[in-house]
């Protein structure tokens, strides 16, 4: 099955009257000469969930730093000018340093925390925690809270729940599930876990180095797509979810 | 010997605190061991002011500074564990430093001597504290951040690289200018031992960087006072207090527990 000719949806320019938020051509990085991201286009509309799937080493993670520009890159990232975007990274460093929850978020703004906690369902008494004595759905959470302080409209996750335990990532993807309801927001996550693809997200973009699928995460449950995508099929995981409201969309 | 000594002290209590508070990035930055093997560079610096007879802290300053500039970069470009470089470079400067320095003067550059301490470097030392500690404030959540995370701090437009080597900018100086009353051997220990004990007792960001400054000063003082009352080189007792306070503190935090 030859998944690069599939027919993908024509990413029209990133603009207000499109209804894109983000527009990539052919993007392409290298990184110590070696490539990591080859001829990369897709789009993302405004308002919708995008879920970065791939097995390890496909380059998800590269792609999101491209996107912030923080790697040098060849080819097109046009995000829409009113574009204001908050980043939740994979690593985070907290352990033993003596940082309150106030202070990280002080680093991004003087005051008006209370509604951002409040938007993750958490409460101001955390303000006064230490980082590094926060649960794995606490800090998850906490960084949300971070990532939309200055009022975002486009949200990038890296594995937002690799490492909490199972049932805390409900906790974090309702909270998602909610803030885009609310907001509007955009998301675009990256993730191993296919009943988070098929439950929160609008549109799948499958990376292997390019892309190997763009579309509808119902595609997912074809075996031979799975297939094509991971090899072996294993580069996705699936986790029992206990409480679950409806999906982001 | 009593003008000295008062010298020392004005120099110690504002290098003590700048060395505290600067040292408290170093902690949290995992290059406690960087900061005291960095200081041995200063030695041949140190040697070269003696032999040609001028101000021993810009021979020190000026290696200092090569070495640090030298770490942030290959840091920044290679794939190499700064411990590495370290290892290598700074202990072949230890030993030029000795072999360079007369032997008369060796002791005063290994351990220090507060009663050679002048006004000129008394006032040298509070000119450059002051403005040291004020830098890093200006860096100090930029570099916190970075720790945090790296890709965090450059998305919200931190220049990280930046950032770290201000940082480790500060650092040489602080140490450049401690030599004269703590020696080359010393000194990186009044950079780290401060903060390292504040951690354990410090439940802020902002209480951690001032109690480890205060630390610094009660380092120093302390250390100085001893030394003058004594007769020994205040190098290993301003040493010797930071390690009763770290001790201290990490009974603190065990009784905390």
């Amino acid at each position: 099955m030859d998944l690069a000719s599939r027919p993908t949806p024509d990413p029209p320019p990133a603009s207000e009257a499109s209804g894109d938020v983000l527009r990539v051509t052919n993007l392409g990085v290298r990184l110590d000469h070696v490539p990591i991201l080859e001829d990369v286009t897709f789009h993302v509309r405004k308002g919708t969930t995008l879920a970065i799937v791939g097995p390890n080493g496909a380059g998800k993670t590269t792609l999101i730093r491209a996107l912030l520009g923080l790697l040098p890159y060849s080819g097109r990232v046009e995000w829409s000018g009113s574009v204001r975007v908050g980043y939740v990274p994979q690593h985070f460093v907290v352990n033993d340093i003596p940082i309150t929850v106030r202070e990280f978020f002080e680093f991004k703004a003087k005051g008006g925390f209370e509604e951002p906690l409040a938007a993750v369902g958490l409460e101001g008494s955390v303000l006064d925690k230490r980082l590094d004595v926060l649960s794995g759905g606490e800090m998850q959470r906490v960084l949300i809270a971070w990532a939309i302080l200055d009022r975002p409209n486009v949200l990038l996750f890296d594995e937002p729940t690799a490492t909490v335990d199972i049932g805390s990532e409900d906790l974090v993807y309702e909270t998602l599930n909610r803030l885009e309801r609310e907001t509007g927001i955009t998301v675009l996550l990256i993730t191993h876990d296919i009943h988070i693809v098929t439950r929160y997200s609008d549109t799948v973009l499958a990376l292997n180095r390019t892309v190997r699928f763009f579309g509808p995460p119902s595609r997912l449950s074809e075996p031979d797509l799975l297939m094509e995508i991971f090899g072996s099929g294993s580069g996705l995981a699936e986790h029992r979810h206990v409480s679950m409201t409806k999906g982001l969309r | 010997m009593i003008e000295a000594v008062a010298y020392s002290l004005v120099a110690g209590v504002f290098v003590g605190f700048a060395a505290g508070y600067v040292g408290s990035l170093m902690v949290l930055k995992r290059m406690a061991l960087v900061g005291d093997a960095l200081s041995h560079v200063a030695l041949p610096g140190l040697a070269l002011g003696i032999l040609f007879n001028f101000n021993p802290f810009f021979g020190a300053f000026a290696f200092l500074f090569s070495a640090a500039v030298l770490t942030w970069y290959i840091e920044r470009t290679t794939r190499i564990f700064p411990e590495s470089i370290i290892g290598v470079l700074f202990v072949t400067a230890l030993a030029v430093g000795i072999l360079l320095t007369p032997e008369v003067d060796l002791l005063e550059a290994l351990f220090g001597d507060i009663t050679t301490v002048s006004l000129l470097d008394a006032l040298l030392a509070v000119g450059i504290s002051v403005p040291v500690v004020l830098v890093s404030r200006f860096v100090y959540r930029r570099v916190v951040l970075s720790i945090l995370s790296e890709e965090l701090a450059r998305s919200t437009g931190v220049n990280v690289a930046l950032a770290n080597f201000v940082y480790l900018f500060l650092v040489t100086v602080v140490v450049a200018v401690g030599i004269k009353i703590v020696g080359t051997v010393l000194v990186g220990a009044l950079v780290v031992v401060p903060a390292a004990a504040m951690k354990n007792v410090s439940r802020s960001l902002s209480a951690y960087a001032l109690r480890s400054g205060v630390t610094g000063v009660a380092c120093a003082g302390s250390g100085i006072l001893l030394a003058a009352y004594l007769g020994l080189p205040a190098g290993p007792l301003v040493v010797t207090v930071g390690t009763v306070i770290f001790a201290g503190a990490l009974l603190v935090r065990w009784l905390a527990s």
